[in-house]
Formats: structure tokens, C-alpha cells, sequence
């Protein structure tokens, strides 16, 4: 967890990630972002996340998307 | 001849009057109701005195924000769009730079407005959008303008860390969807699915199309672009046939794989601008909506919009490049050599442009103005404007242009345009900052900046954040004891461009 939030915090030092839970519905992360984050990632975590899984569900909180690279972690 | 740009809307109100012009998936718009409410914005603005002069349209993505637009140019006067996006350093610079006397903005922005060091009166869309129509002082303006008129200000990146506002005309835009119009194949039928934001000039294609056909115009909520299955499951649900997106906005559905769980199933015209398209994305494109035409678009702000197209005739391989083909008829295309003599067959030099599409130049700024936009050296028999575009173009065997590279330090990230200029002269107003150097990582497609100075990296974005655009914001920040210097005291942008090389090697 704690990289992944080092992942998002370089991206907006200024959010709470541990806490915020509404990066897509307050359009805190931009397409910019998501694109970055699918990137670090994939090099830190070593899993792929395809467009299936791009959702704003997936990306609205720190919590979400570290559930999403453990499930896809199982999978592999 | 047509001379004034909202014939376009008469007409398709004569003809199509309750067809949806506009619309965002949620709110639309009919060319009626576009019509009336333009003209009532008119009635408004010239009964308040406003003539030829700026009026601000801050307003989100929305088919009103376009009624406005119209509005405006039918008073005589011209629009400045400035955008939430943006922030408040550069909306404040624009406003500075303009100095209008009304702001129009919708009930998301007008709070937000109020916070601005704003002069001029600020009205609400809702407040002036019902005002009785008064034809008789409309036709008096429509009668007295010219079509060298301005009808719109948008501004772009400039290297002096002060955004330039491209001021375009009646004259340039009409020639430009005139010209567009007889290149590629636009219908009754067209569905477009718009990206660009209405703050660029980017988005005139499908506002003036749609007017032009009779055809209609999806304003594609933003947030859209982050998720690519919605994406196309709205193009679907829309039925959208036609788009003109900046490369990485289709390179964001093709790279995650979207294609295998959904396909756009309507579209039969896409066009791609501002960027290169890298070819195994271009393939995956092709292979998924192999029916479609698929055009290269390629043109400065400058030259209102796009200048050339190339619709892709042939295959290429990995390696290749995608010409940007030919200009439109009526618009020349010189490439000069650095002796400013025209570059032999094969040769590379600077692509310049001559024609009616030429804007009327940036906006309080004779000296930018007549900076780039000089004299055609080829002749000195009587005046003629060519606009000197800084891009490095060559003609290949076919004779069909390729775009080769920057002549200064102007990038392309993630579809806009960007003086690497700008980011540094802005880092180095942020406290704490000594000096600072940007080069960009093409083949990553990221912003490095290398400053000087007691300020921490975080402390940087921060400030940074408040003066410049999001996608401006540099990708990698790295701390220096100093920055490299040529002989003549100037950054070294081969040293730092070599660094990038180095910490990639380092990192495997």
C-alpha cells in the first residue's frame, strides 16, 4: 500500500490519499493521471490493468485501486 | 461570397431549425434554439453598449457555452474562452491582457468568476439568454461588419511565460471550414463526437461543421476521456460516426486493450491531429475499425486550426511515418531553408504558411505579431503575411509533407502545445527557486525538470500549480547543484537532454 501511495502522491502531493475517496468524483485525477498511475504500476507492481478495469469505481480511492492490483496480483 | 461566419447558423436555421445541433449526452440544443439564444445574447450585449471589443465566455463544456459564443460575434463583437481548467494565474493574465468590459458565465462558474481581479460586469448566461430579440439593431451590425473583423481570441502557450492570444477573423475561419469541407467527407448524417475543449480553436471544426451540414455535434463530457470502455459505449450509444481527436486521446482506448471489450461500432471518420501517431497504435485503430477513412490533420492555432491532411492511403509499417499530406486548397505551404530561400526536393526546412487561413495575429502584441508573422522573403514586390510556424517539415518522395521536428524548444504533450520556455520561466518565480532548465522525454512523453535552489520538488508543483496548466505540470522533478551552461551563458539543454539518457540507462 505504502507504494502505491507514494505513486499517487507524486502526483498531487497535496491529497490525503489515505483518506479521500473521491478522486474521480471530484476530478481530482485527470486522464493524464490514470495513464501515469496504470504505468507506475505496472513497473512497481508488475501487474497489467486493462481498459476493463479502468472504472471510476476502481479509481476513486488510494483503498480501491490497491484492492484491484491485489486481485489482479491472485490472478496471475 | 460569405463574409460573415454566422450565415453558417441562418442558414442551418432555415433549413433544419429543430434538428439538435448540440448536445452533451444530457442537455441539447436545437439550431433554433442555438439561434434565438445567440441572437438574445446579442440584443443584450449591444444593449449594453458593448461594440467591437473582447467579451469573456467563461462557461463549462456545454451546447449553451456555444449559443454564447455565437452571441458574442453577433453583437460585433469577439469571444475570449477561458475555462475552469485553467488556472487562476493564467486566467488572470488572459483577463489582464484583454481588458473586457463583460465576462458571460454559467451558475458552475459564476461564483468563481467573482474571486477574479475582474473590471468589467460579470452576467449570468440564464440572465441574458432570454433578452427580446431586437433584429433591427442585430441586422445594422450585421451589415456593417467586415470580414477581417476579429470574432474570437484563444490563447497559447508563449515562451516568455505570458500566453499568446491568437486573434482569428470572419475571413480565416470561413476558409478554413470551406476548405475542410471540400477535403473530407462530411454529411447531413455526420454525428460528430467532440474532444477538444471549447477554449481551443481545435473545437471550430465541429462547431462550424455541424452548422455548415446541418449535422449534429456531441460535446463529449470530459471525464470520459479518463475511462476508455465508457468512452466508446458512449460513441455507441450515440451513434457517433465522426471524430477529430488528439492523438493521445485514441492512444488512451487503444493501449489498454479497450478493443476487446468494446468497439466503436459507428464511426467512419477518424481524424488525428496535433501529435505524432505512434503505428502499432495506429494498427490497433485499423484493425478494430478497419472501414473507417483514417486523416492525418496537422496545422498551428495560428493558421486558424488545421492547414494540411493526409488520408491514409496506403500501409505502414513500424518506423514509418504518417505524412501530414498537403495543405487544403487556397492555403500554400513554403518550406524555407535558414537562408529563407525554398528547401530543395528532399531537404528539410522551417514549414511556413501563406493564404487567407492566416490568422489576424496575437492580441495586444504587434511585436509577437510581426515576429512570426513576417514578410514573405521569397518577394519583396508588395506585402504579403506568411506565418513562420517553427516546425521543421520536408516533402518525401511522394511529394507529400512529413513533419520532421521543432526549431525551438516547443513540445507536444499529450495533445497541446507547449513552450518548454513557459514552464521554466514559471518555475523560476516560485520561491526558493534559483534556476531552471526543461527538456522533454520524447520517447517516455515526459516533462523533466532540472532546477537549482533551497525549494523541495513538492514545494515546486505546488507553486506551479497555481500558475500554469495541469498538462504543463512537469512529469519528473529533479534537484541540481547547478545547471549546465553553454559558453554563452544560455541552459544547456544537450547536457540536461543527455542526463535524461543517463538516469533512464540507471534504471534498467
Amino acid at each position: 500500500m505504502d507504494e502505491l501511495l507514494e505513486i499517487l502522491r507524486d502526483l498531487h502531493e497535496d491529497i490525503d490519499f489515505e483518506t479521500c475517496e473521491t478522486l474521480i468524483d471530484d476530478k481530482i485525477l485527470d486522464s493524464f493521471d490514470i495513464v501515469t498511475i496504470i504505468a507506475e504500476i505496472a513497473n512497481t507492481f508488475d501487474v497489467k490493468i486493462s481498459a476493463e478495469h479502468i472504472t471510476p469505481q476502481n479509481f476513486n480511492s488510494a483503498k480501491a485501486l490497491y484492492q484491484l492490483i491485489q486481485k489482479l496480483e491472485a490472478e496471475e | 461570397m460569405q463574409t460573415h461566419i454566422l450565415d453558417y447558423l441562418t442558414d442551418a436555421v432555415r433549413y433544419a431549425p429543430d434538428k439538435t445541433a448540440y448536445s452533451d449526452g444530457t442537455d441539447s440544443l436545437t439550431f433554433r434554439e442555438v439561434y434565438e439564444q445567440s441572437r438574445s445574447i446579442g440584443t443584450f450585449l449591444c444593449g449594453n453598449q458593448v461594440g467591437r471589443e473582447p467579451v469573456v465566455v467563461f462557461m463549462e463544456k456545454h451546447p449553451k457555452t456555444i449559443a454564447a459564443f455565437y452571441g458574442v460575434i453577433s453583437a460585433g463583437a469577439y469571444y475570449v474562452p477561458i475555462d475552469v481548467e485553467m488556472p487562476v494565474e493564467r486566467i488572470r493574465l488572459i483577463l489582464e491582457n484583454v481588458q473586457a468590459g463583460v465576462m458571460i458565465c454559467d451558475a458552475g462558474t459564476i461564483e468563481t468568476a467573482r474571486t477574479f481581479a475582474f473590471q468589467g460586469r460579470i452576467v449570468s448566461y440564464e440572465e441574458c439568454c432570454h433578452t427580446d430579440i431586437d433584429e433591427a439593431k442585430l441586422e445594422e451590425i450585421y451589415e456593417a461588419s467586415i470580414d477581417t473583423d476579429p470574432i474570437y481570441i484563444v490563447f497559447t502557450s508563449g515562451s516568455t511565460g505570458v500566453p499568446k492570444g491568437v486573434t482569428a477573423c470572419h475571413r480565416s475561419v470561413i476558409d478554413y471550414i470551406e476548405h475542410l469541407a471540400e477535403a473530407l467527407p462530411f454529411a447531413e448524417d455526420t454525428v460528430f463526437g467532440n474532444q477538444a475543449p471549447l477554449y481551443m480553436d481545435a473545437c471550430l471544426r465541429e462547431l462550424l461543421l455541424t452548422l455548415k451540414f446541418r449535422a449534429t455535434a456531441y460535446l463529449i463530457p470530459r471525464e470520459l476521456f479518463l475511462f476508455p470502455v465508457k468512452l466508446v459505449e458512449y460513441l455507441n450509444q450515440y451513434r457517433i460516426n465522426t471524430i477529430c481527436w488528439v492523438v493521445s486521446a485514441l492512444v488512451m482506448i487503444s493501449s489498454f486493450d479497450t478493443f476487446q471489450v468494446a468497439v466503436p461500432e459507428y464511426l467512419r471518420l477518424i481524424a488525428f491531429v496535433s501529435e505524432v501517431f505512434p503505428i502499432v497504435q495506429f494498427h490497433k485503430w485499423k484493425e478494430a475499425v478497419p472501414n473507417a477513412t483514417y486523416v492525418n490533420l496537422y496545422g498551428p492555432t495560428e493558421a486558424t486550426g488545421v492547414c494540411c491532411y493526409y488520408i491514409v492511403d496506403r500501409e505502414f509499417q513500424a518506423g514509418d511515418v504518417i505524412p501530414i499530406g498537403r495543405p487544403f486548397r487556397n492555403t500554400q505551404i513554403l518550406l524555407l531553408d535558414e537562408q529563407n530561400r525554398e528547401a530543395a526536393p528532399g531537404e528539410s526546412g522551417e514549414i511556413c504558411i501563406r493564404g487567407s487561413s492566416l490568422t489576424l495575429g496575437y492580441y495586444n502584441d504587434l511585436q509577437k505579431t510581426s515576429d512570426s508573422f513576417t514578410q514573405n522573403p521569397l518577394h519583396a514586390h508588395y506585402p504579403e503575411r506568411i506565418y513562420r510556424t517553427g516546425d521543421i517539415g520536408r516533402r518525401n518522395d511522394r511529394g507529400e509533407l512529413e513533419f520532421v521536428s521543432r526549431k525551438d524548444y516547443q513540445i507536444k504533450h499529450m495533445g497541446h502545445r507547449i513552450e518548454l520556455g513557459e514552464i521554466e520561466a514559471n518555475v523560476n518565480l516560485v520561491e526558493g527557486v534559483k534556476m531552471a532548465g526543461c527538456v522533454y522525454d520524447k520517447t517516455r512523453s515526459k516533462i523533466v525538470l532540472f532546477y537549482t535552489g533551497t525549494a523541495q520538488p513538492r514545494e515546486v508543483t505546488a507553486a506551479l500549480r497555481t500558475k500554469v496548466p495541469r498538462y504543463m505540470l512537469p512529469n519528473k522533478i529533479i534537484q541540481m547543484d547547478r545547471i549546465p551552461l553553454t559558453a554563452n551563458g544560455k541552459i544547456n539543454r544537450l547536457e540536461l537532454e543527455k542526463k535524461v539518457q543517463e538516469e533512464k540507462k540507471d534504471n534498467g
